[in-house]
């Protein structure tokens, strides 16, 4: 085996530096918050900052305040949800987004915004801001985790989707309009400004999908 | 913009089928090509959700529950943390798997194991267990003096220790997914940790500073491959996640990792040998996430109790950061 093969083409490290900004800079004059708590939130931060857009990393409640959309990174849901209740971001996120707050969940972050979690823990809680019901973990373990070719709604070539230990969305509600399927599953889901992805587009240098979130959800 | 069809309320439509044959078969139905496994975006990926989270050493089920009450992003499965392993002595090998077992039922957070280093078949048991992340690790006894796995030929992926960027690297051309610092495991003594990460991040800094012909000097001081010198000349940062593992015992101490440049943390001994092991998760956890903002630290690091009493580098016998080439 070829012991010193290309490690990180095509793979988003926080970093980014290298990589081009979209010059026509469609996400000028947002600002989005990325839920910094745990995870692959820096990933969300270099796609948006790539777009031409602010970003503000959430931690606390006042990081909330004159942000226009909240993106939910990949992570572990369990280890969220509790820095959620024990940051106090838990209620004001749930009010945001009850006030029609545009949020974007990816894996971890589809779960937290689900109607419902199987295979949750007990006390695991979860916004209810998507009418879904999502499995945890639903792939199986990290061994199964895959990447593949998905056809996106709304972008003429598909889109190099990365699934990591990814959950399932085992039932969605009539409102919900499914973006892309895989194994004619769906993987990416929309209720309006409300987003989820079961795979993780922040972690590959495309930024179609953040680029498609962010001009649905334009003010 | 136009949109399928709604996919409508259903049950559980078979989900363990529809995930099997996603994983296993890899030709999906429409709109989808082929899926691939294993792959090092795959293995890499895992390490990049575990971010600013900590990672924690249990030796029960009752252990990897108090973890993952506490907010854990994943447990480490080992018979004896490495405090024992030093008090204790003897050859420390791979976990007993029905241990293992117990602890992936448990728990929903990825779960790792440590195998010794170069113990290649271990390594295949504790791929065919299904764990998530497997550390090649000095805490336990070498298994080959001159030789790590190679960990191209696993879909699991590894992490590594490492006390210096060129071993970092040697591990990363060997296909490790993530490094970490080793620190002194099992003595609740930072010091040793801070060194490594001081290291490693100080050379990347340098070499960021390098011109094209340093780049090949970098490479030969380091005993590593050039293209991955050169990749972390133009990106400042190792093609993997960095963590920090080795001797944290209090919430400061990861603090002072994250601080210092590490993305996540690992804890071994400083949870279940510390007076109240639920309340020391949690404020390590919060710490980890709040890294930044003292008056944060200052409230999550009040009446902990005892931290683990530790131990004085000069005075171990064994340094178990020295096992690895």
């Amino acid at each position: 085996m070829n012991a010193t093969r290309p490690v990180s083409s095509g793979w988003l490290r926080p970093h980014a530096a290298d990589l081009p900004i979209d010059p026509a800079r469609p996400a000028h004059g947002r600002v989005v918050g990325v839920l910094a708590l745990q995870g692959a939130f820096a990933e969300h931060q270099v796609a948006v900052e790539r777009l031409g857009g602010a970003v503000v990393q959430v931690r606390k409640p006042e990081h909330l305040a004159g942000i226009d959309s909240l993106l939910m990174p990949g992570g572990e849901s369990t280890t969220m949800s509790k820095l959620l209740e024990s940051s106090g971001l838990w209620a004001p996120i749930d009010q945001a987004l009850r006030g029609g707050l545009p949020v974007f969940g990816t894996c971890a972050g589809m779960i937290l915004l689900a109607r419902e979690i199987i295979d949750r823990r007990p006390d695991q809680r979860c916004f209810g801001a998507l009418d879904a019901v999502v499995r945890r973990n639903a792939y199986g373990r990290q061994i199964d985790s895959f990447e593949t070719d998905l056809a996106v709604d709304g972008l003429d070539e598909p889109f190099h989707a990365v699934f990591i230990r990814a959950p399932h969305i085992e039932g969605l509600g009539p409102g919900v309009q499914v973006v892309a399927r895989h194994a004619s599953e769906p993987v990416l889901v929309r209720d309006g400004v409300i987003w989820a992805a079961a795979f993780h587009p922040e972690l590959t240098d495309d930024l179609r999908i953040h680029r498609l979130f962010l001009s649905a959800t334009a003010p | 913009m136009t949109v399928t069809p709604p996919f409508g309320v259903t049950g559980a439509a078979g989900v363990a089928g529809s995930g099997h044959a996603v994983a296993g078969s890899g030709h999906a139905v429409t709109g989808s090509t082929h899926a691939v496994t294993g792959s090092g975006r795959v293995k890499r990926g895992l390490a990049e959700m575990l971010k600013g989270g900590v990672i924690m050493d249990v030796m029960n089920v009752e252990q990897s529950k108090i973890a993952e009450d506490a907010g854990a992003c994943a447990v480490m499965a080992l018979e004896r943390i490495p405090s024992r392993i030093r008090r204790e002595g003897g050859v420390a090998r791979m976990s007993d798997p029905l241990m293992i077992e117990e602890i992936k039922a448990a728990v929903s957070v990825p779960v790792m194991a440590k195998v010794r280093i170069g113990h290649f078949v271990e390594a295949q048991i504790l791929e065919a267990l299904g764990v998530d992340y497997i550390d090649e690790s000095e805490v336990l006894t070498p298994a080959d003096e001159a030789h790590h796995v190679d960990k191209w030929a696993f879909k699991v992926p590894f992490v590594c220790g490492a006390t210096n960027l060129g071993e970092a690297l040697r591990r990363i051309s060997e296909g490790a997914c993530m490094i970490r610092s080793k620190g002194e495991a099992g003595t609740g003594n930072i010091v040793e940790a801070v060194r490594h990460l001081r290291s490693i991040l100080g050379d990347i800094r340098k070499i960021t500073q390098a011109d094209s012909a340093e780049l090949f000097g970098w490479a030969k001081e380091l005993r590593a491959p050039y293209e991955l010198v050169a990749e972390i000349a133009q990106t400042a940062k190792l093609p993997v996640p960095l963590f920090s593992a080795g001797g944290v015992a209090t919430p400061a101490d990861a603090a002072l990792c994250m601080q210092l440049g590490a993305e996540s943390v690992f804890v071994g001994s400083g949870i279940f040998e510390s007076s109240d092991p639920p309340r020391m998760a949690r404020a390590i956890v919060e710490a980890t996430t709040h890294f930044q903002d003292p008056a944060m630290l200052a409230k999550v690091s009040r009446g902990l109790g005892d931290a683990m009493k530790g131990l004085e580098i000069a005075s171990l016998e064994v340094k178990l950061a020295e096992r690895g080439w």
